[in-house]
């Protein structure tokens, strides 16, 4: 317990600023956690759920998810978390082409989230299907399957840009409030 | 390394590692495969072509890993309406999925009564075989579902537990059928096959200095290791030699792929057995690897580092001290973890033997890597078959007797240790040189094998050359293949709630398995 302890001590906090918005609107580098809490508070009255497809990904792009929960990054902190239950999602984030083979979970998936509903189709194959194209086993991008908001280029999208891509579509509607 | 007659039959086959071949007809399919099984060898992995553009009829292909080579068997189904092979899952069960896979991309069949489609799961007609010269690839079919009859248990209070393909967490898709009573496991059935992209057929269509881009995306995690297996089968073959700086940047960049793999693994398996502060640590740990990564390769993961001839860049100036400096950070950061991990006995106590695979089970399954050494099984490559620069680095094989999750998490430790050890000779020796060589166009109809040990144990391509720089046929294996069966002996027994820890304990490619 002595080492556990004196572990999480000398690592101290590592939790990084958020990265930069992409429009240059009354941003610097490096945004303070709080507002963007505040925010979605405003919003939501809680933390914004994301439930997270595969439809066909390599495994590249979850493993860039999965970083966001490491303590630079802290998603959590933020007021972002990952369900387990498209019914309590606010967010969907598809990774890969879409296979034919989860053509149809993806879109139960999605018709299984209440509205409003948010679609982030992340890496190159969320994209456009990239590398793996249309085929005889894949649609291509997600947006072949179902409505997408907003696409993530990259392969795989690191993790700044995956948050980055998350608070762009969340931003416009907290600044209304 | 020109293929030469070694005697009437067997043929030396391009690869970097030493390859034969042999023919055989439909009755030495069997017994080759009766005398190989007998001597210990264990089936690497098995696939099909379509000839029949050469005269050749269909062809399956069976590559066995023996003491001290690969052997590969080839039989030829010529002038059959309806072709077929013998089965090889009695001798070898790991054949099993193949055969069902190699059945549903070419309608090549075997003798077996399990012909429940494995890739296919209604997302194209029955009887379109999409990997058949005659098919075009870029056809698309509308979806019509299939009911898949899992096995199902029967008795008093037995009721099943169906999960995925979508999973709870950040992974990849698959369907997994419990048989239960109460929490305990009596039967655990796998679905994979979701994330079938047709890599196979895409290959075709690519000319043989494209292919290892998409060789890097058939698993992402596994991108250097396949990348490279692609690259080695098509160097082995234009008998292109690389450069032994070349050679080392794949092997670090190999290694750092491995260590990656290990430290996220680590971390969650504390997360899974409620140790939220091992994956707190372990996950940063991870971050600083790829941040390196992303300083010295120029990318958090190399899906473009391993090219045709050698490697896409060198190291920067910088990159030596700082990797020194990380190395000696993660080391002395794990080894703290490891007693912690060690001492804790409330985590001591779902990864004791939880997920337990016993050594004769393993061997008779043809489990493989990391998962196979977990069980006693003495197999990596880099040992056993080593290949450069492995030949002059005298790796030391991690193996471990208890078969369980402790013992997959030991193996991790262990291997840590040893690939930081590694990636510091590899840092030493020969730092300059030319990168890359020329690989000229090769002739069609060569076929060569790379196989690495990734880090979850042998990955293989298989290529077979076309006219004009083009690709007859290309073949890519995870070693998932061999240890997805493995979870499903694994698991019984033990309850519901200790499966995600069991599951990931194996960490398995759906990916690389799905193709």
């Amino acid at each position: 317990m002595w080492n556990t302890l004196s572990r999480m001590l000398r690592t101290g906090l590592l939790t990084e600023p958020l990265p930069k918005l992409s429009e240059a609107r009354s941003v610097v580098e490096g945004l303070p956690l709080e507002p963007m809490q505040q925010n979605l508070l405003n919003i939501l009255g809680r933390a914004l759920c994301i439930r997270h497809v595969d439809a066909g990904s390599c495994n590249g792009c979850e493993l860039e998810i999965q970083a966001l929960g490491n303590p630079y990054y802290n998603i959590e902190g933020v007021g972002i978390k990952f369900v387990a239950s498209p019914r309590h999602a606010d967010l969907l984030l598809v990774t890969g082409p879409v296979s034919v083979n989860m053509e149809e979970a993806l879109r139960r998936t999605y018709e299984a989230m209440p509205e409003p509903k948010l679609v982030i189709a992340l890496g190159d194959c969320g994209a456009c299907g990239a590398a793996f194209g249309s085929s005889y086993a894949s649609r291509g991008g997600v947006s072949n399957a179902i409505p997408v908001d907003k696409t993530v280029a990259g392969c795989p999208p690191s993790p700044p840009e995956i948050l980055r891509a998350i608070l762009d579509l969340i931003r416009p509607a907290a600044d209304e409030v | 390394m020109a293929a030469e007659k070694t005697d009437e039959q067997q043929v030396k086959m391009f690869g970097n590692l030493a390859c034969s071949r042999i023919r055989v007809d439909r009755e030495g399919w069997i017994s080759t495969a009766e005398q190989l099984s007998e001597s210990g060898a264990r089936l690497l992995t098995l696939w099909g072509t379509d000839d029949r553009d050469q005269a050749g009829g269909f062809r399956i292909d069976a590559a066995y890993l023996l003491s001290d080579s690969v052997l590969v068997v080839e039989h030829r189904m010529v002038d059959e309406g309806e072709p077929w092979y013998p089965s090889l899952a009695g001798l070898f069960p790991v054949a099993l999925r193949m055969q069902r896979a190699a059945y549903d991309l070419l309608g090549i069949s075997t003798n077996e009564s399990d012909d429940r489609g494995w890739l296919r799961h209604g997302g194209w007609p029955q009887m379109v075989f999409p990997l058949r010269r005659d098919v075009d690839g870029s056809q698309q079919y509308p979806v019509v579902s299939q009911p898949y009859s899992f096995v199902s248990v029967e008795g008093d209070g037995v009721h099943e537990i169906s999960v995925g393909p979508v999973h709870a967490g950040t992974i990849e898709p698959g369907n997994f059928r419990f048989s239960v009573v109460g929490e305990k496991v009596l039967r655990l059935e796998e679905r994979l096959g979701y994330t079938h992209k047709g890599v196979a057929k895409l290959f075709e269509s690519l000319t043989q200095h494209t292919g290892h881009r998409l060789a890097a995306r058939v698993s992402g995690d596994s991108a250097i290791a396949f990348s490279w297996a692609y690259c080695a089968a098509l160097e082995a073959i234009t008998t292109t030699t690389c450069s032994a700086r070349a050679l080392a940047l794949r092997a670090l960049a190999l290694e750092h792929e491995r260590l990656a793999n290990h430290l996220g693994d680590l971390g969650s398996l504390g997360n899974d057995a409620g140790f939220a502060f091992g994956f707190t640590h372990f996950s940063k740990l991870k971050e600083d690897l790829l941040r390196a990564n992303s300083v010295v390769f120029g990318a958090r993961y190399l899906m473009a580092f391993v090219v045709p001839g050698g490697v896409a860049a060198d190291l920067n100036t910088e990159a030596r001290s700082l990797l020194l400096e990380l190395y000696d950070a993660l080391e002395t950061s794990v080894i703290n973890l490891r007693t912690i991990y060690d001492n804790h006995a409330g985590l001591q106590d779902r990864f004791r033997e939880a997920g337990r695979l016993d050594r004769s089970t393993a061997k008779r399954l043809g489990a493989i890597g990391l998962a196979g050494r977990a069980s006693g099984l003495a197999c990596d490559l880099r040992v056993d078959h080593p290949w450069a620069p492995y030949t002059s680095l005298a790796v030391t094989m991690m193996t471990q007797k208890g078969g369980d999750v402790a013992a997959r998490v030991q193996i991790r430790f262990d291997e840590v240790v040893e690939s930081l050890r590694l990636c510091r000779a590899l840092l030493t020796e020969n730092d300059s040189g030319v990168i890359q060589a020329t690989v000229p166009t090769a002739q069609s109809n060569q076929l060569g094998m790379g196989i690495i040990e990734g880090w979850r144990g042998p990955v293989a391509v298989v290529l077979e050359t076309g006219r004009d720089g083009g690709i007859h046929r290309c073949h890519t294996h995870d070693p998932s293949w061999q240890n997805w069966p493995l979870i499903e002996h694994a698991i019984i027994g033990d309850i519901v709630p200790d499966f995600p820890l069991i599951n990931k304990s194996f960490n398995l490619s759906y990916s690389g398995q799905d193709g």
